[in-house]
């Protein structure tokens, strides 16, 4: 049987599981069946219901305009698939092409899409997670929680993290007027994401409309009454603040804790791949039967020197998806690199916030049209001398053309000037708090000698 | 591949004879997606390089950043927004925004639906009797007009007077001085003075006054940006009046001569009226109201398709080409309502987007939906119909039908 007769019995007869059941397993379901694919389809999900969309949960969600139920994924075709919802996958078998389920059940395939995503980062300290009043905000149970939360009216609540997450709900808060403190242990809000000339802006705007900002402090206590009730917070300097709610926005973790045996190199930066989805093995090996999309995934993106990005962006989720579907059904010669340009939004204290490219891959930043004191300007992000990202507040509309500008390996700063370039405008440094695509530590060691017998184990299993 | 010289085409399109059909002629000229004209302006016709463009913040819409000025610069008068680059632009359309669409007025478009169903009924109802039927003058002139006069509170009555001012400001807009009569310039300049004048007249009366109509609001506006000078809402108004009135006329008509031309489309309406929001994108991109922005100014040095178009030049962007680019949509010069990934150029893009998009996307939705289900069998009385003078606004001067 030649290799396109295999891949047709395949797309006739095959068998696909999809490991998460969210945004990215949806639409990668949907591209197979648009490519043809007639063969079994599995949905495997931990959570039960069906796939819904996550950026309305910390914005029109906790307004209380749109139910928590209220936002479930437009289905774009019928799918046709066995949904196994429910119960998370706790092992992978690349030997023998299972999935394993936590209640046992096992799931064969011939090929498998992971898409696990990120779960949000839970408080440190157990008992004070469990407090009434502390929340996360990653499912719609989470947000339905928080909304109920709000609207019973809290005296204060406390957001732990400035991020984009943690700065959505301040805005909220204050949309409500609910007194919010939030505490950020970097210099300013979304320092991490956009670098420190951003977060000055976003301390400005937190701090217009009303936010007890505080920033370089740590939160180390969780305070809790006899009935179990957050009550109290106490800060690294001391300090201490009443509120009855309290927000933990620390960022997710990423779902891989289930492959940590199969060896696939997946770890807390996500699994491993080329930019066309398929798995990478520990050793670094590419596979040819696995594949990742959506938060979970770690991609090299050419532009930004090959380096492996993952990224917890709706629109790459989606993006990825569909390369991933079409070169599950493709023969080699056929199949598609992921090479979009990320992009990104938020929408916070009456403005939108809109991305394009990879801003923590710079070195330095300039105002290139608009007005920062307005709140309506973009901001182009440089590295060594190339445009490689831009950050719009209100402007979004221009952002096309740094995508354009970036994808050129366009000079930085943009030369020319606009009509609605500051006259003064001169790159400055991008100063994040921390490098945000080195890794702090070891992550793997290599064993043997003989090429035949070299080998990669992962790091934690030294632990 | 890219810069060459050729005027002939581009003459060929703005010359009267190409108004039926100027599909073949644009195909043509994509063969340079960047022209430079022996004026030295240049013509872009390919979606990738029009796109690219109309997102391009070194593309001025501002006729003073033209090194050559335009023949009919208004001196002394404030530009309405569609003619202003940011902050300028951004501040004036957002502070007529505000009366018109979200955040701040979301549902009042779509509560003109029963208004716009109403309006329409009663222009067919007037058909009755009527052996031959001009869409142009029974139907798509009258119904939009009598919207945007609604909208914007000028007098429906008055409109025996405007039309005359606009006819000659958009006789103008495509004015060659090596062509034209001096006069269709100067009528041009006159009617925008005219037009000014009677709108001012009528803004007088609304300062203090309550009222839902853009004008009255505009000019009681207090909002946290302020309040638009009297000279600012009088080039609104004089920018909304026009474009509301120029526009959807022919894109209603295009719709009707497109369905006219294929009738099993017409038949698939009438069975299924919600076909009619995607019917409408495809219209947009294979029929558009709009084939050209005819000057935009380089405020910078631009880069298009390897091409530097110099500090200043004059740049025309042929949307209409654009949206018939068989690199960007697969057979093209097919009318297809069920095209998918339908990015078509019918509004422009970017900043300067349509800012009454959204109505003219309801008008034409309904209207066409209502002539569709009401008419008896029509037929075309002669294909192709005549043609307004404009390549800018092109579209049926006449569009004669008979029916059953």
């Amino acid at each position: 049987m030649s290799s396109a007769d295999t891949l047709q019995a395949f797309k006739r007869d095959g068998r696909i599981a999809i490991v998460g059941a969210s945004l990215a397993g949806l639409r990668a379901a949907e591209a197979l069946r648009a490519e043809g694919f007639t063969g079994s389809l599995t949905m495997i999900g931990d959570e039960v219901g069906e796939p819904y969309d996550r950026p309305p949960l910390s914005k029109q969600v906790l307004t209380g305009w749109v139910p928590a139920g209220g936002t479930t994924l437009p289905r774009r075709r019928d799918i046709d698939a066995e949904w196994l919802l429910g119960v998370p996958a706790d092992g992978l078998d690349l030997a023998t092409n299972h999935v394993h389920l936590a209640d046992g059940r096992e799931v064969p395939f011939d090929r498998v899409l992971i898409s696990t995503g990120v779960r949000a980062r839970p408080w440190f300290v157990e008992s004070e997670a469990d407090l009434d009043g502390v929340f996360v905000v990653r499912t719609r149970e989470h947000a339905d929680g928080l909304q109920r939360a709000l609207a019973a009216g809290p005296s204060r609540v406390l957001v732990i993290g400035a991020g984009f997450t943690g700065s959505e709900i301040a805005s909220i808060c204050r949309e409500r007027d609910i007194p919010v403190t939030v505490a950020e242990l970097a210099p300013a809000p979304l320092v991490g994401a956009l670098g420190a000339m951003i977060g000055e802006v976003a301390s400005d705007m937190q701090r217009a409309h009303g936010v007890d900002l505080r920033c370089g402090v740590k939160v180390t206590h969780l305070e809790g009454d006899a009935q179990g009730h957050f009550r109290r917070a106490h800060f690294s300097d001391g300090s201490t603040i009443d509120a009855d709610v309290a927000v933990v926005a620390l960022g997710g973790i990423r779902n891989t804790d289930w492959l940590r045996d199969s060896g696939l190199a997946a770890g807390v930066w996500g699994i491993a791949c080329d930019t066309g989805c398929r798995a990478l093995t520990l050793d670094g090996l590419i596979t040819d039967d696995i594949f990742v999309a959506g938060d979970v995934a770690r991609c090299p993106n050419p532009i930004y020197e090959y380096r492996l990005i993952s990224l917890e962006h709706w629109a790459n989720a989606v993006e990825q998806a569909e390369v991933a579907a079409h070169n599950m059904v493709s023969a080699q010669a056929d199949r598609w690199p992921h090479l979009t340009i990320p992009t990104f939004w938020s929408i916070q204290f009456g403005v939108n916030i809109k991305s394009v490219g990879v801003p923590t891959f710079a070195d330095e930043v300039v105002v290139t049209q608009g007005s920062v004191p307005d709140h309506r300007f973009v901001a182009a992000y440089g590295y060594q001398g190339r445009v490689t990202a831009a950050v719009s507040f209100n402007n979004a509309k221009w952002l096309d053309h740094y995508r354009q500008l970036i994808e050129t390996a366009a000079p930085f700063p943009p030369p020319c000037p606009t009509p609605d370039g500051p006259a003064d405008a001169k790159p400055v440094p991008v100063d994040f708090p921390s490098p945000q695509l080195l890794a702090q530590g070891a992550t793997v060691v290599v064993t043997g000698h003989d090429p035949s017998e070299r080998r990669v184990t992962a790091a934690w299993q030294h632990r | 591949m890219t810069t060459t010289e050729t005027p002939d085409i581009l003459h060929q399109i703005l010359d009267y004879s190409a108004r039926a059909d100027p599909y073949p002629l644009y195909a043509e000229l994509r063969k340079t997606p960047v022209a430079r004209q022996e004026d030295g302006s240049y013509v872009i016709s390919t979606y990738r390089e029009l796109t690219g463009l109309l997102h391009n913040p070194h593309l001025s819409s501002d006729v003073r950043n033209l090194s050559r000025p335009m023949p009919a610069t208004e001196a002394d008068t404030t530009p309405s927004f569609i003619n202003l680059d940011p902050p300028d632009h951004d501040r004036l359309r957002r502070l007529a925004m505000r009366h018109f669409g979200p955040p701040h007025t979301p549902g009042l478009v779509d509560g003109m639906r029963p208004d716009l169903t109403a309006i329409v009924n009663g222009l067919i109802d007037d058909f009755a009797g009527k052996e031959r039927i001009d869409i142009v003058d029974d139907f798509a002139y009258p119904f939009p007009v009598t919207v945007i006069c609604h909208l914007l509170g000028v007098p429906r009555e008055d409109e025996p007077r405007f039309h005359v001012w606009v006819n000659a400001i958009v006789d103008s807009l495509d004015y060659d001085p090596k062509k034209d009569p001096k006069e269709k310039l100067d009528n041009g300049v006159q009617a925008k003075e005219d037009l000014r004048q009677y709108l001012g007249g009528l803004l007088e009366q609304r300062h203090g006054r309550p009222g839902d109509d853009l004008l009255t609001r505009m000019a009681n506006d207090d909002g946290p940006e302020g309040r638009m000078t009297d000279d600012e809402i009088v080039s609104t108004a004089n920018l909304l009046l026009i474009a509301g009135h120029e526009t959807t006329v022919n894109l209603i008509t295009n719709g009707m001569l497109t369905l006219l031309r294929h009738p099993q489309v017409l038949q698939r309406l009438c069975d299924e009226p919600d076909l009619i929001v995607r019917l409408v994108e495809e219209l947009l991109r294979y029929e558009p109201p709009v084939h050209i922005i005819p000057w935009r100014a380089a405020y910078s040095d631009i880069t298009v398709a390897d091409t530097t178009i110099p500090k200043g030049s004059q740049i025309m962007l042929m949307l209409a080409s654009g949206s018939r680019d068989p690199d960007r949509f697969d057979d093209p010069d097919r009318f297809d309502p069920d095209r998918q990934d339908n990015q078509h150029l019918g509004f422009g893009s970017g900043i300067h987007l349509c800012f009454g998009g959204p109505m003219a996307r309801l008008e034409t939705q309904i209207a066409l939906n209502a002539l569709v289900r009401r008419l008896d069998r029509p037929r075309l009385v002669a294909d192709p119909p005549p043609y307004r003078p404009s390549p800018v606004l092109r579209g049926p001067i006449h569009l004669h039908i008979e029916q059953s």
